[in-house]
């Protein structure tokens, strides 16, 4: 174990159908390379008698399915990790689930790896499963592939059985573009090929799995044009200020060139930490922090590359995405993505094609289901710096995040830039009025208040939005004041004028709605019919019909503004309540009477309405 | 000594780690248990934000039960490293008597570890507590992902956690929830020795072996640190040449006879050793999955 290991760490993870032995053979794995201690094989030993399926033997799976639900269902659920090396490597291992209920925490597993050990169970060849686990391999970018033909010892180590898997397996793969498919019989129960070359297949060739395991030379993934996304920004004092981040690909050198992608802003490099330690330069995979030759605006989220040889920027383009949230996908809905340490909103626009796993054939798709894979158009909120994942993991690779839940609901993988010409029409993926509520975090309504002049609409309306206001509610009156004088300044008090008002305030409430509004409208509005035009404008439940009351001879002593004064003396022809009747509101949302409480008290009923309902957010307990 | 290449990729993934706690959290605290781990875990810390001064605080949850040395090892690495430690002892737990001895190790690990972490966390509003757990260090750890979620309540649902991407983190909480993370989570027991030699990282006098007075209790070597402890019947204090490969609430400590005196020493004695370092932890062995119980009761 003393021997330095010249190769890199090798990732690798186990994937397969259910059942196919990936557990197990990790666990065989450890116990021959010497990873199991006593009170932990102990321990197995116990468990095996409780929870093993493999009778008075020890029952390896036991030692990753670490969780008390997969060792009583005897099935994977998460990823487990281990740890062994040997003389010649170190090595880190996921185990991942075979269901595909568990598909995505197969990806989590899949997707730091730099090779995949595809489990076949030998007696029952290739399965939907293992069509799945060799497309998300292949879309994850990993590029060497180990075919472990398992439990040969099953099927008496047949080795037409075995070819005839290998065969099918070559077919099916063949537009995967796996760079090595290297195949093994083996059976992990009885510990063939996996250690050790087994007697039992005189007719195998290959060399057993940890022989293959630690003399292959995955491509190294960090080859490529240098790029580093930056993560924080290192500010002791005012005399240092430095870029920090894990460099993504490539290299740099002190005194070279640089460049911020989405700026393109230049500067030069002056100095460089690779983790504390002042260094000439930095590679991939190192965590380091740069300083620049000049006050050059740098965020987190940028990314430094050199000029000339720069990531795309753009809000456009086209990835794989496999969804791996319970709720479908929705097409115009606003996510977050993630990609390195940048976050943007993000919507999918179109979806080009859904992944037929099993066939690899593509179909055509509205939306996407829990462990569906498709090749989708998105557009970011904000221009973002990137790569196409083949040419780079680190800044190609995203996870889409649900903003409600804050559930990680999807990877995708970067395939191209849409360029602008190929561009779809953004008003197609405009932000809707759902979202620009909900960041306001109310419901739009439209609090229409009715009644007779002088009844108090506007003083309760007032009195409502401040209660509003300060409740963090966003919020606009409409009035006869505002109105009247500016959009409406054209209208007259003809039948036609006053429908065309009534009209106008509607069509504008409206668009209050649509940017997440709490529309408060006061408006006399004496005729039924006008409040109805307005009503069937907007989404149901979102018109308020407010009925302010008063009755007549009340409004006449009240007479605020001496309207009714000259109405009486027929100085104002058509005055309400005077010689045009008032169509009072015969099933209005709220009646607020007047004469028996105070403005003040009416406008907390209204406020209390509407926190009943859910518009407004409750006031937190503090 | 110079890094392997091993080595020099579980720094930079740690580091790594750290940067994206800083930058997407508002109140992050580092939990300091003084193990080598935590040793290792705020050696990286400060290498992280170097030249900046660590903007993170350091907290050590104190179950008053630690060893003497452990303590005074923490107040000398908060010195010498010019760092914020905020220390939390459940007091509450501390006035109903509460004790590994007198309570039995499950209530007094959930009492003055968990629900004393819980309520450090509630105190002073952390919304990612960062851990130097390991994955190898138990079944139900391997399982967990660097960034994992807690609910209000501090618990851990191991059936849903969210799919950890690349080195892609989802570090969005609500209101009230927060995160732990595990920097160290790829790290073995040997990678950590290995790491502390290669570094020269000051670590508890604890884990090299000496003559220290020690009892045989349910089969491990239990060290008489205080007078608190006190003999059962048929028991005596023999000195013996022990060190501790994890270390803990002495009482429920175990030593293992050794005579490992440097790092050298101790990885050779590891390399050579067929037990598993969590043999000498009594709470593991309480009940059946008690870690995983443990953990989404909100321990670390």
């Amino acid at each position: 174990m003393n021997a330095p290991a010249t190769l890199p760490t090798l990732r690798f993870f186990t994937c397969g159908s259910v059942d196919d032995g990936k557990s197990t053979l990790i666990g065989r794995l450890l116990h021959e390379q010497n990873q199991i201690y006593e009170d932990q094989l102990s321990a197995l030993a116990k468990d095996s008698l409780k929870h093993g399926t493999t009778g008075e033997e020890i029952d390896f799976a036991l030692l990753v399915d670490g969780l008390e639900a997969e060792r009583e269902q005897g099935i994977t659920i998460d990823v487990a990790y281990r740890y062994f090396s040997t003389p010649r490597r170190n090595f880190i291992v996921a185990d991942t689930p075979g269901h595909e209920q568990y598909t995505r925490n197969m990806v989590t597993g899949a997707s730091n790896a730099d090779l995949a050990i595809l489990l076949v169970d030998a007696r029952k060849g290739l399965l939907t499963q293992t069509h799945r686990h060799a497309v998300i391999v292949s879309l994850l970018g990993i590029r060497d592939v180990v075919l472990a033909v398992n439990k040969m010892d099953l099927v008496r180590y047949d080795k037409a059985i075995y070819d005839k898997i290998v065969a099918d397996f070559s077919a099916f793969a063949a537009p995967l573009g796996f760079v090595t498919v290297a195949p093994i019989p083996l059976s992990a129960r009885r510990g063939d090929n996996v250690s050790n070359r087994s007697d039992q297949t005189p007719w195998y060739e290959g060399a057993p799995l940890v022989e293959t395991l630690e003399t292959i030379d995955v491509r190294n993934p960090a080859a490529g044009d240098f790029r580093l996304p930056v993560q924080w920004i290192n500010r002791p004092d005012l005399d240092f200020r430095g870029f920090a981040g894990t460099v993504a690909s490539g290299e740099i050198a002190v005194g070279d060139e640089i460049m911020v992608a989405t700026s393109s802003r230049k500067s030069r490099v002056t100095g460089i930490y690779v983790a504390s330690d002042t260094s000439q330069t930095a590679r991939a995979g190192e965590a380091v922090t740069l300083t620049l030759a000049d006050e050059v605006d740098i965020a987190r989220g940028d990314v430094l590359c050199r000029p000339g040889a720069a990531p795309a920027v753009g809000e456009q383009f086209a990835a794989h995405v496999i969804w791996m949230g319970e709720e479908p996908m929705h097409p115009g809905r606003s996510y977050l993505m993630k990609i390195g340490p940048t976050l943007a909103p993000v919507v999918f626009v179109e979806l080009h094609h859904r992944l037929h796993v099993a066939t690899l054939e593509k179909l055509a798709a509205k939306t996407l289901a829990l462990n569906e894979v498709a090749l989708c158009k998105l557009a970011a909120g904000h221009p973002v710096a990137f790569d196409p994942y083949k040419d780079n993991r680190s800044t190609g690779g995203f996870i889409v995040i649900d903003r409600a839940s804050n559930q990680t609901v999807a990877a995708g993988v970067i395939e191209y830039h849409l360029r602008r010409s190929e561009n779809v029409h953004f008003q197609l993926l405009a932000i809707s009025k759902d979202e620009r509520a909900g960041q306001k975090r109310q419901t739009p309504k439209v609090l229409w208040f009715t009644g007779m002049s002088g009844a108090g609409k506007s003083t309760i309306a007032n009195l409502v939005e401040t209660r509003l206001h300060m409740r963090g509610a966003h919020s606009m009156i409409l009035d006869g004041d505002n109105v009247r004088h500016g959009l409406n300044r054209d209208l007259g008090f003809t039948e036609n004028d006053r429908i065309e008002n009534i009209r106008r305030i509607g069509e504008v409430a409206k668009l209050m709605t649509e940017a997440g509004l709490i529309v408060l409208c006061s408006f006399i509005s004496p005729f039924a019919v006008d409040r109805k035009m307005t009503r069937d404008l907007l989404a149901p439940g979102e018109f308020v019909e407010i009925y302010v009351h008063v009755p007549v001879d009340v409004a006449i002593r009240r007479d605020p503004k001496g309207l009714y004064k000259k109405a009486l003396a027929g100085q104002i022809k058509n005055f309400t309540g005077i010689d045009q009747p008032y169509e009072a509101p015969t099933e209005p949302e709220l009646t607020l009477d007047t004469t028996g409480a105070t403005a003040e008290a009416l406008a907390d009923r209204v406020v209390a309405w509407l926190e009943e309902r859910g518009a407004i957010p409750l006031l937190l307990a503090r | 000594m110079t890094l392997s290449t091993h080595l020099r990729a579980l720094e930079a993934e740690t580091i790594h780690i750290f940067r994206e706690v800083a930058a997407d959290f508002r109140n992050p605290v580092i939990l300091y248990s003084i193990g080598k781990d935590s040793c290792v875990l705020l050696h990286l810390a400060m290498k992280a934000f170097h030249p900046a001064k660590l903007p993170i605080p350091l907290m050590h949850v104190d179950t008053t039960w630690k060893f003497r040395e452990m303590i005074a090892f923490r107040d000398e690495t908060a010195h010498r490293l010019g760092l914020d430690l905020l220390v939390h002892v459940n007091e509450d737990g501390v006035r109903r008597g509460v004790s590994p001895i007198a309570s039995g190790s499950n209530t007094h690990t959930l009492v003055m570890k968990t629900e004393a972490l819980r309520q450090a966390l509630d105190k002073w509003g952390f919304d990612a507590a960062i851990g130097g757990a390991r994955r190898d260090e138990e079944k139900s750890r391997a399982k967990e992902r660097i960034f994992s979620h807690r609910t209000t309540q501090h618990g851990w649902d191991p059936r849903n956690q969210r799919p950890e991407l690349w080195r892609v983190f989802n570090t969005r909480i609500r209101q009230g929830e927060s995160m732990r993370v595990f920097p160290l989570s790829n790290w073995t027991e040997l990678d950590v020795w290995d790491y502390i030699r290669a570094e020269g990282i000051p670590v508890v006098p604890l884990y090299f072996a000496r003559e220290r007075p020690v009892v045989r209790r349910q089969g491990a070597w239990i060290m008489q640190d205080d007078e608190r402890f006190e003999l059962e019947a048929g028991e005596r204090i023999e000195m013996r040449r022990v060190r501790f490969r994890t270390l803990g609430c002495y009482p429920l400590t175990g030593a293992i006879e050794s005579d490992a005196t440097s790092l050298d020493d101790i990885i050779a004695e590891m390399r050579a050793s067929r037990t598993s370092e969590r043999q000498g932890r009594l709470i593991d062995h309480d009940e059946a999955g008690s870690m995983e119980k443990k953990k989404r009761e909100g321990y670390f």
